[in-house]
């Protein structure tokens, strides 16, 4: 584990900008492995279907951002990535989303672990009412990353370190977690998913809580962390998708309308639906 | 409302006004009914913990009479090893009867005597023998041992039959003996109130005699007109009858007043002062005389306690009026006197009363105590706790966080929320059927009752907690889900602790209300008299409630102030338990 940490700590400057930079200026160019693969994906809420045959492809090392309006299934889509809602009864999922080739969905795979593999971060920031350490800890314990507690400590600090909170929370590692201002809070909440060592980081309106530095600090976070990881990030904010991601989906009425490079969505949408949202006339 | 509406005048006009002031009375109405109704209330604790408290403060003292007692060698250790056991089994009752009667060598009267031997508690001899048995070099000594004084002593000297109230004298007492009838004079009127009280007496009585006449004289005009009435000749004979009996009854009331109004007028001299007249006693040279007729000038007496000598002319004495009749009260004038006597030679003590807080129950109120109640409490509520708690967390716990909706979950949900309604005598009745009869748990021990009252606590824990866990955020639930926390682990990491103070203040709420429950505990027979202090789980024992309800039905006034104190206990122990939940709430709560 001591090993892996290290790896991830050394790594960043090589792969920092390049392959994102090329992936957002040369349209269809795809460099970067596809990390989750969505085929057919249908989402329902006892009769009420939210999605409707759903086909997308998530990308290594991007971030991939999810728009559209309010009620149009972009959560909804998120939360069937690490299985999020098997605990809500009346959903049903049919369809097929592979990641890495493996269906998420067969029977075989155990959600804990998924949920271990494709970290999330929720709306409202939600630490534990515990300690900043025992936050980050909690993931690694449960998962046996760390057998003692030097271990867990260089997990902790590499966490915290990657959300840029290291700094702030240093010497207060045993003060609650919610003691902490609604930014940092959700950049505990960050590290806490990152302390897993996720492949995918999912993201569901992570700045709608938080004041525009904050949002910043956030921004400039995820920017950071596709460096290793996929990031996908439902947002209501345009400016916030067209700052912080590579591709981005649409989606209208529990339908994906336009995938695509996220320079080419806000610049030169095909449907006219998208153009219709991103210029402000419906949504 | 229309186009035309004019906003500005509408609200400054008189009919807004007047409403606003309406309104405002309303309100100011509201907050004094809830004033009212806050002070009711109030009243009505203070009434009650002032009674409760003040009947239990006779229980907080036990009173002692200190008497020479000689330890002869040859009685009780008659071989001379002073082996304990041997000593212990010793004739110690009768020692103690005989030392009383060396006391008071004159009281011959088979009756007197076992009033005599009442005024010291039967347990007494018990402790005597205790203390002589761990101590044989106290034999063959003359030693001052503290009697514990019976329920009767002990209330007469806390004043619960009232007290001797003393009357002026004037006079000079003479006591004269002739032909065995003690003539009692004075030299001053100082009878003369006694008998005009008498006489008052025999004017109320004669009044009350003629009231019942004529409630009689009433039902016989009534009888006397319907035989008037009435056709049928049958009829006529037996309201007749009636009629005639009602007149004698009449007249022979009125023959009772009339005698009574007779003596009242002083005809006749001497009136008896019968034991439903308070008693009247003297105090003189050292002893005690009761009146039993009185005269104009003088008196006729009984002597209850012996006088030194002949008494001449003396202004040394005291005329004292009992609070109460004779036959209103347990202690009898005999023992008014030798308690007194008692008392005037410093030889009677009161002190706080341990034994109440250490010994377990008893027939004899001075001699019992609550601790047996409190261990059994103690251990019903262990088994309770241990029972209700795990099952009741449990429970909820999959209610809320596993099980499906579904039909089933809902049928239990509903028979759940049925249960804390369902009376406790019933859960008593299942007991006695099933645990006592079928799995064989022993009768009246603390495990079949905490088996019981942890089925009767068991709705009102699961109840606590679901509300306890619903109220958790989903957010920690998400969050823990979130980096891939099983289901088992959400809960038992995050849920669940976060849910701790409200569940731990629903349990000590049903558990409180267990700590109070009698009648399911009288079904499996924890009602049972049981001295000894229960020393675990399958012991008899009794619990705090119904060794109050078992000494609220005991005919001896001293259990009365037992019964109060002990409910006092119980509610020391309910406002500790209800502390500790408030203690462990402020405790463990987690804010966020």
């Amino acid at each position: 584990m001591r090993m892996d940490v290290m790896e991830m700590t050394e790594t960043p400057t090589i792969t920092e900008k390049s392959p994102a930079k090329s992936g957002s200026n040369i349209p269809g160019m795809m460099e970067n492995k596809v990390k989750f693969r969505s085929t057919d994906v249908d989402v329902f809420y006892g009769d009420n279907r939210a999605i409707k045959s759903l086909n997308v492809d998530i990308l290594d090392k991007e971030v991939t951002a999810f728009i559209g309006p309010s009620g149009c299934g972009k959560s909804t889509f998120l939360r069937c990535l690490n299985r999020m809602n098997d605990t809500i009864d009346i959903c049903r999922v049919t369809g097929d989303i592979r990641l890495d080739g493996v269906d998420i969905n067969d029977k075989e795979i155990d959600p804990v672990l998924l949920r271990a593999r494709v970290g999330m971060v929720f709306q409202k920031p939600n630490p534990f009412p515990k300690s900043i350490y025992d936050n980050i800890a909690y993931g690694p314990k449960i998962h046996g990353l760390a057998k003692t507690k030097p271990d867990l400590d260089v997990i902790v600090e590499k966490s915290l370190r990657r959300a840029a909170l290291w700094d702030e929370a240093k010497d207060r590692l045993l003060e609650p977690g919610t003691g902490l201002s609604g930014g940092q809070q959700q950049r505990l909440c960050i590290a806490r998913a990152i302390a897993t060592s996720p492949e995918v980081l999912l993201m569901d309106e992570p700045c709608s809580a938080l004041d525009p530095i904050a949002t910043a600090q956030i921004e400039e976070l995820i920017d950071e962390l596709r460096a290793r990881l996929a990031v996908v990030i439902v947002t209501h904010s345009m400016q916030q998708a067209a700052r912080v991601s590579q591709k981005t989906a649409f989606f209208h009425l529990g339908e994906l309308v336009e995938t695509g490079e996220t320079d080419q969505i806000f610049t030169n949408p095909v449907d006219p639906r998208t153009e219709s949202y991103i210029t402000g006339r419906i949504g | 409302m229309t186009d035309t509406f004019d906003s500005a005048k509408f609200y400054s006009s008189v009919e807004t006004h007047q409403r606003l002031r309406r309104r405002k009375r309303a309100e100011t109405r509201l907050k004094l009914y809830g004033i009212g109704a806050i002070f009711l209330a109030s009243l009505a604790l203070i009434a009650l913990l002032w009674s409760v408290v003040g009947k239990a403060t006779g229980a907080l003292s036990e009173s002692y009479v200190t008497l020479p007692v000689s330890l002869e060698q040859a009685k009780l250790d008659p071989d001379g090893n002073g082996d304990y056991k041997t000593i212990l089994r010793a004739n110690f009752t009768g020692l103690t009867k005989d030392t009383l009667k060396a006391t008071f060598s004159t009281v011959k009267d088979r009756r007197l005597k076992r009033q005599l031997y009442d005024v010291v508690s039967g347990g007494a001899a018990f402790e005597l023998a205790e203390t002589v048995a761990s101590d044989p070099g106290l034999l063959g000594q003359t030693i001052d041992f503290r009697f514990l004084a019976s329920d009767v002593t002990d209330l007469y000297l806390k004043g619960a039959y009232g007290s001797l109230e003393e009357q002026p004298v004037h006079g000079k007492l003479s006591i004269s003996e002739v032909g065995g009838k003690l003539t009692i004079t004075s030299t001053s009127n100082d009878f003369a109130a006694i008998l005009a009280t008498v006489k008052r007496h025999l004017i109320l009585d004669a009044n009350r005699l003629k009231r019942q006449a004529a409630m009689q004289d009433n039902g016989y005009e009534v009888f006397f007109r319907r035989a008037g009435e009435t056709t049928d000749e049958d009829e006529r004979a037996r309201l007749l009858i009636l009629s005639d009996e009602r007149a004698a009854e009449r007249d022979r009331l009125l023959a009772q007043a009339a005698e009574l109004v007779t003596r009242a007028s002083g005809a006749r001299g001497e009136e008896p002062l019968s034991d439903e007249n308070r008693s009247v006693l003297i105090r003189v040279a050292g002893g005690w005389v009761k009146l039993t007729a009185v005269n104009r000038a003088n008196a006729v007496g009984e002597i209850l306690l012996p006088l030194n000598g002949p008494v001449e002319n003396s202004g040394e004495w005291e005329l004292m009026f009992t609070e109460l009749p004779e036959v209103a009260r347990k202690v009898s004038d005999h023992q008014i006197a030798w308690i007194e006597h008692l008392k005037s030679e410093g030889r009677t003590d009161t002190v706080f009363n341990t034994r109440f807080f250490t010994a377990g129950d008893s027939r004899e109120p001075e001699l019992a105590g609550v601790w047996g109640a409190i261990v059994g409490t103690f251990w019903t509520m262990l088994v309770t706790f241990a029972l209700a708690f795990p099952i009741g967390v449990l429970t909820a716990i999959y209610l809320e966080e596993f099980a499906p909706k579904n039909r089933l979950t809902h049928l239990i949900e509903v028979n759940i929320n049925n249960l804390a309604a369902v009376p406790s005598i019933v859960f008593g009745l299942l007991g006695l059927a099933v645990f006592l009869t079928v799995f064989g748990v022993p009768r009246s021990a603390p495990l079949a009752g905490g088996i019981v009252l942890a089925l009767m606590t068991l709705p009102t824990v699961i109840i606590a907690a679901r509300a306890a866990i619903r109220a958790v955020p989903p957010s920690i639930r998400d969050a823990a889900l979130g980096v891939g926390a099983s289901k088992i682990q959400t809960s038992f990491h995050h849920v669940l602790p976060l849910a701790m103070p409200g569940i731990l203040t629903g349990t000590i709420i049903g558990m409180a209300q267990a700590l109070g429950e009698t009648a399911p505990l009288i079904l499996i027979g924890m009602v049972a008299f049981i001295v000894e202090i229960p020393t675990g789980i399958t012991d008899s024992a009794t619990v705090l409630p119904v060794q109050i309800f078992r000494w609220s039905d005991f005919p001896e006034r001293a259990f009365e102030a037992r019964t109060a104190a002990a409910i006092c206990v119980l509610l020391v122990f309910l406002v500790c338990m209800n502390a500790l939940a408030v203690f462990l709430r402020r405790k463990i709560e987690i804010r966020w």
